[in-house]
């Protein structure tokens, strides 16, 4: 009997690694990194160069006169010279710092809000809608009363930025939280996970995919109230790439402004690459990436 | 309604109900999942409880783990132990790896770290699964997630397992390579072991006891004591007969309801 337990435990240890290894045999598929990266920069390089060649093809056409709509070369050497100057790089700067505090404060208010509204259900009835009312607000409607209230200063632009991205990111933790599976919850409570060690446990890193994409909307959001806010709260002493805009648009230079359109969109992508990036790698480890057919 | 306390439980006793009540909702709609009742786990016994739909097999294991509290009666736990509970779903943290979900209930433990790695390591060995400890969940089959899942809950270093179908969804040779594991880790243990399923050859397999329980409302309506010596196999007679047996009860009871 005692030599037959024995065999026994032997026989269900290699049935078990057994199993184990049909069952996971052909899920690791190892593609080169090189691979990776041109399989997904080439689409991308294709698609610039066919807007390039569109862009050439209509100033050739002659739809419009030359100094109001340039050709790609000449932008392109615009660019360059402009690269070389101080003047885009104070512009750039200036946007980038306002970008970047209005996205922290917004993040900040966005987090707390967000936070505060999926735990309480008196705070969701009160202004959970209302989250929801704001984000639909185009931002630059809210410009004439942000004038209103701070002139044409930057604290104007400040305020729009943060009523254009905190919702979205107060949106992105609501959903979250709400969206944690019960069954998670359960296992946590009943790993001794209670009070703020469920949150710091299992409902924040949960919830962390739908945070993440609420903080990247709120990030579009934010980017586009800055813009439009430079564009309109010109003539504050610095110098920003709005304002650049608004500059060349009224000395008719359309070689600069095409050159300032085309940073303030590599800038927008740049950014948004990050947030892909940030996604896409929270998506791999919880193993949805997979699935997706990515 | 009688009032709900929970008391620490006799040594001869690893889990204590007694007169356990259940209702969900109020007045009219009110429903009685659970109506009086009483069951004691001795130390080291394997009890499998076992019903139709609507019995409230999993509202009691969710009573007992203290995720839920009962309408009257009481559960009392052996030295207030905090039972491990265990689902048809792994139920595993996607974001954490298979060591790092085995780490969690140690870490909120306040185990220091070294010592946390050891017995993560030690748990993973426990299941067979001491080489897949960088995996996340998504990498590994629905049989070795499982095996994760009952690591992690033997990390809370409980005397109590409940378990809930936690073999449910799994191909029938992965499941009956888990009851020869869960069998060997509940001996050398001395697990006291509340296990739902309604798989009747499944709980001929594994009890030391069946409980069988009515639906609408949830009562103890069998219980017989299962003498088959271990190991056992879920395809020898004896485990046939017994299931028989209590299959056949068992439709008695869903008949009941059909009338």
């Amino acid at each position: 009997m005692a030599s037959d337990t024995l065999t026994g435990a032997a026989r269900t240890d290699a049935q078990i690694s057994g199993l184990d290894a049909l069952e996971i045999a052909g899920r690791e598929k190892e593609i080169s990194r090189g691979t990776r990266i041109w399989a997904a920069t080439w689409p991308k390089l294709a698609a610039l160069a066919i807007v390039i060649a569109a862009w050439q093809l209509v100033v050739w056409s002659g739809w419009k006169p030359p100094y109001s709509l340039p050709g790609p070369l000449v932008v392109g050497r615009e660019l360059l010279t402009q690269a070389q100057g101080p003047q885009l790089w104070e512009g750039l700067l200036t946007t980038l710092r306002r970008a970047a505090v209005g996205y922290v404060f917004s993040v900040a208010v966005g987090l707390l809000l967000g936070l505060a509204v999926a735990r309480s259900t008196v705070l969701r009835a009160a202004i959970g809608s209302m989250i929801t009312a704001l984000q639909t607000m185009p931002s630059i409607a809210w410009f004439p009363l942000a004038i209103l209230l701070f002139e044409l200063s930057e604290k104007a632009i400040f305020f729009v930025v943060v009523l254009g991205a905190a919702p979205s990111i107060a949106n992105g933790v609501i959903s979250g939280v709400d969206y944690v599976p019960p069954l998670l919850l359960r296992a946590g409570r009943n790993l001794g996970a209670r009070g703020l060690n469920l949150y710091r446990y299992v409902i924040a890193p949960a919830a962390l995919p739908a945070i993440v994409a609420g903080l990247k909307q709120g990030w579009a959001f934010s980017w586009r109230s800055l813009m439009a806010g430079e564009l309109i709260v010109v003539g504050i002493s610095q110098t920003s790439l709005g304002a650049q805009l608004t500059y060349s648009r009224e000395l008719s230079d359309a070689p600069w402004l095409l050159s300032t359109m085309i940073v303030i969109l590599v800038l927008g992508l740049v950014v948004d690459a990050a947030f892909g990036a940030a996604d896409k790698a929270i998506r791999r480890r919880w193993g949805v990436l997979d699935q997706a057919g990515q | 309604m009688t009032s709900t306390t929970t008391t620490p439980g006799s040594a001869t006793t690893a889990v204590a109900l007694s007169d356990v009540t259940k209702v969900y909702g109020r007045g009219a709609n009110a429903v009685l999942a659970l109506d009086g009742v009483s069951l004691d786990v001795a130390p080291g016994e394997f009890v499998c409880l076992v019903g139709a739909s609507g019995c409230g097999k999993s509202t009691l294991l969710n009573l007992v783990a203290g995720l839920d509290r009962p309408s009257g009666g009481q559960i009392a736990l052996a030295g207030d132990a905090n039972p491990g509970l265990m689902f048809q779903e792994p139920a595993l943290f996607p974001w954490l790896t298979v060591d790092g979900n085995v780490d969690v209930p140690l870490k909120l433990r306040g185990l220091p770290r070294a010592e946390r790695r050891a017995r993560v390591a030690e748990l993973l060995r426990t299941v067979h699964l001491a080489d897949f400890g960088r995996k996340r969940p998504h990498e590994l089959s629905g049989g070795m997630r499982q095996r994760v899942a009952l690591a992690r809950t033997l990390a809370l270093d409980t005397p109590v397992l409940l378990m809930d179908e936690p073999f449910g969804a799994l191909d029938a040779m992965t499941r009956d390579i888990l009851h020869d594991e869960l069998e060997r880790i509940w001996s050398e243990r001395g697990l006291s072991v509340l296990f739902v399923t309604h798989n009747v050859r499944e709980a001929a397999r594994l009890a030391d006891r069946i409980i069988l329980l009515s639906s609408r409302p949830g009562r103890i309506i069998y219980s017989t004591t299962v003498d088959i010596p271990r190991p056992r196999r879920i395809d020898s007679p004896e485990v046939a007969a017994i299931a028989a047996e209590v299959t056949e009860r068992l439709r008695t009871e869903v008949g009941r309801h059909g009338q």
